[in-house]
């Protein structure tokens, strides 16, 4: 049988800054409907890694291919069309704009007119943030504008979904919740999470990734790569080995 | 409920605009009459910038280039064809069209907002002196003699529709001017309420987002561009026709500056507050003018000035957010009626441009 072709893959990507290399040789694969954790200290690379993947720089070399299709260099919103949706980390929403507007223009590039209605009201229950639809998004908490932008995500029904840190600034219910949907959404479509809450990870992790000084260090599943001694000397430290 | 109410406030309003428009012939005497065709002509300009400027966040320095444009091609045509019908829809076209060139290398050129305020400002002097130096009997389109800077006289005014033997009176002038101004607003809110207006804000609003989502922020710019340019260049034509003259000093900076003043005085992020706004200063300065006692535009200084340090959101938001404010304070139906009437109201949300 053909090996299948991986949802996304790259190769040898490299983003360098002027002097400082961001991005170094970076490999990496994620197959359909697969669910991936990205970890690393700040600065390790991985917005900068997900704004390769989104088109909002393009990288110094390497490839990327979604689905086979080479990405690397294209426009953002060409990249969205084909199907990457991602969080970003400070919240992007429009925040002039009701809560509403925001999923409704989310959920209209793909939906049809009439499951147009039934797809914003259903992603606004899915945040919760029903009651709060008509209200202007730059008067809502840094939580709540946190969930107004996965609701936008979610509401374009990408077929990969980037998180990045998405349970920044969330309660501890609100945490728990996000790692429930995150689960449920990767029944049917491709995740990739940026997170720093271990508890996090781990309640929503198979496979993890982490990022060191804008390499790979190491790639496994959750046990191994949270017991690993590189991964604790270079991030985790004290925090896991309790 | 209150949604409904406020479109029903509307469409009264618009209703009631129609009638004035109508009616106002039989009680302002024809001097009185021609100068509220100007303001009107005028406020189908504002009208362009403030949509450009408040809901696409585009600030043109130079929205005289299509007012301007507009005005020569209507000049130009009317001349040419002996009928204003192809006038005043070339005069629609060919700003248009110009706004989309200019426009094409502007945005998908990734320049920005300061940038783009300098070309605009540039293009509009471009022209200006362009036009200013045609001066000779070697300059003309078809038997249209350019005229360098003594500008084109005795432009044919507006006749009916291919009907040349038959010009408009100046009430029918009126009523010409007048309804342009109330379908050009018209057209505008439909377009903002319609899917593609809310994109225009959102591009405005964020355009990062905007791009993240799939829609491409250069296109949606360049279109918006491109409907300000033909509104502009509407408006010039029905300047023109106003005066029956056109100069190169309708490519004027100060004109320019003037737009700006209108919509902040009126209220950036609404299309009510830069017609009356328009229509207000223009009146300052026109009973300023006939009194001779202050100069107009220290007048017009001290104005802005007062309104940017008292009124920094303008008189329509103002009044708005005033109304919210009273209709909040019974108790019970606040937090509701805020909301709907935000969401109702088009745009009630701050401006990201500058």
């Amino acid at each position: 049988m053909a090996e299948l072709t991986p949802l996304l893959k790259t190769e040898h990507l490299t983003m360098r800054f002027g002097g400082v290399v961001a991005n170094d040789d970076i490999s990496f694969t994620l197959q359909e409907m697969e669910l991936r954790c990205l970890i690393g200290p700040n600065g390790a690379g991985k917005s900068t890694f997900f704004k390769s993947l989104t088109g909002q720089q393009t990288p110094t070399s390497g490839t990327i291919a979604f689905r086979g299709q080479p990405i690397a260099g294209k426009l953002p919103h060409e990249i969205a069309r084909m199907g990457i949706g991602i969080k970003t980390q400070v919240p992007n929403v429009f925040n002039g704009l009701s809560v509403r507007e925001n999923i409704w223009l989310a959920a209209r590039r793909k939906a049809t007119p009439n499951g147009l209605p039934k797809l914003v009201a259903s992603v606004l229950d899915l945040i919760r943030l029903t009651s709060e639809s008509e209200r202007i998004v730059a008067t809502l908490s840094h939580g709540q504008r946190q969930w107004v932008e996965i609701g936008m995500v979610l509401a374009a029904e990408p077929d990969l979904i980037l998180l990045d840190e998405p349970a920044a600034g969330m309660t501890d219910e609100e945490t728990l919740r996000t790692a429930d949907i995150i689960r449920d959404i990767n029944q049917s479509r491709a995740i990739v999470v940026v997170e720093h809450d271990m508890a996090f990870i781990r309640l929503i992790a198979k496979t993890v990734t982490v990022f060191h000084q804008g390499r790979v260090l190491i790639e496994d599943t959750v046990d191994k790569v949270l017991a690993d001694q590189r991964v604790r000397d270079v991030y985790l430290g004290k925090k896991v080995a309790a | 409920m209150y949604h409904r109410l406020s479109l029903i406030a509307q469409a009264l309003a618009v209703g009631l605009a129609a009638i004035g428009i109508a009616l106002a012939p039989g009680y302002l005497e024809i001097f009185t009459l021609m100068q509220v065709t100007l303001f009107a002509a005028m406020a189908v300009l504002s009208l362009s910038l403030a949509f450009i400027w408040g809901y696409g966040g585009i600030l043109s320095f130079g929205q005289t280039a299509f007012f301007g444009l507009g005005g020569y091609t209507y000049a130009i045509a009317a001349i040419n064809f002996q009928d204003s019908t192809y006038g005043i829809l070339l005069a629609i076209f060919i700003p248009g069209l110009f706004a989309a060139i200019l426009g094409y290398f502007v945005f998908y050129g990734r320049i920005s907002d300061v940038y783009l305020g300098v070309i605009t400002l540039t293009v509009t002097l471009i022209l200006f002196n362009v036009i200013n130096s045609t001066s000779g009997d070697e300059y003309h389109i078809g038997t249209a003699m350019l005229g360098g800077f003594n500008g084109i006289p005795a432009v044919p005014t507006f006749n009916m529709p291919f009907d040349p033997a038959s010009p408009l009176s100046p009430e029918a002038s009126w009523w010409t001017t007048g309804s342009m101004l109330l379908i050009v607003y018209l057209g505008l809110r439909l377009l903002l309420a319609s899917p593609f207006g809310r994109v225009v804000v959102a591009v405005r609003e964020n355009e990062v987002r905007a791009s993240l989502l799939g829609y491409d922020p250069r296109m949606i710019r360049l279109i918006t561009f491109i409907i300000g340019g033909a509104v502009a260049g509407l408006a010039g034509a029905l300047y023109v026709n106003w005066g029956a003259f056109v100069g190169p000093t309708i490519f004027s900076l100060s004109l320019s500056a003037e737009i700006i003043i209108w919509i902040t005085i009126g209220g950036l992020g609404t299309l009510l507050g830069p017609v009356l706004g328009c229509f207000l200063i223009q009146y300052i300065v026109a009973s300023i003018g006939s009194q001779q006692t202050f100069n107009s535009n220290l007048v017009l200084g001290a104005v802005l000035i007062i309104f940017v340090l008292l009124l920094p959101k303008g008189l329509v938001p103002t009044i708005r957010d005033l109304a919210l404010w009273l209709l909040a304070a019974k108790p019970g139906t606040g937090r509701s009626v805020k909301a709907e009437l935000n969401a109702a109201s088009g745009n009630p949300h701050p401006v990201g441009a500058p």
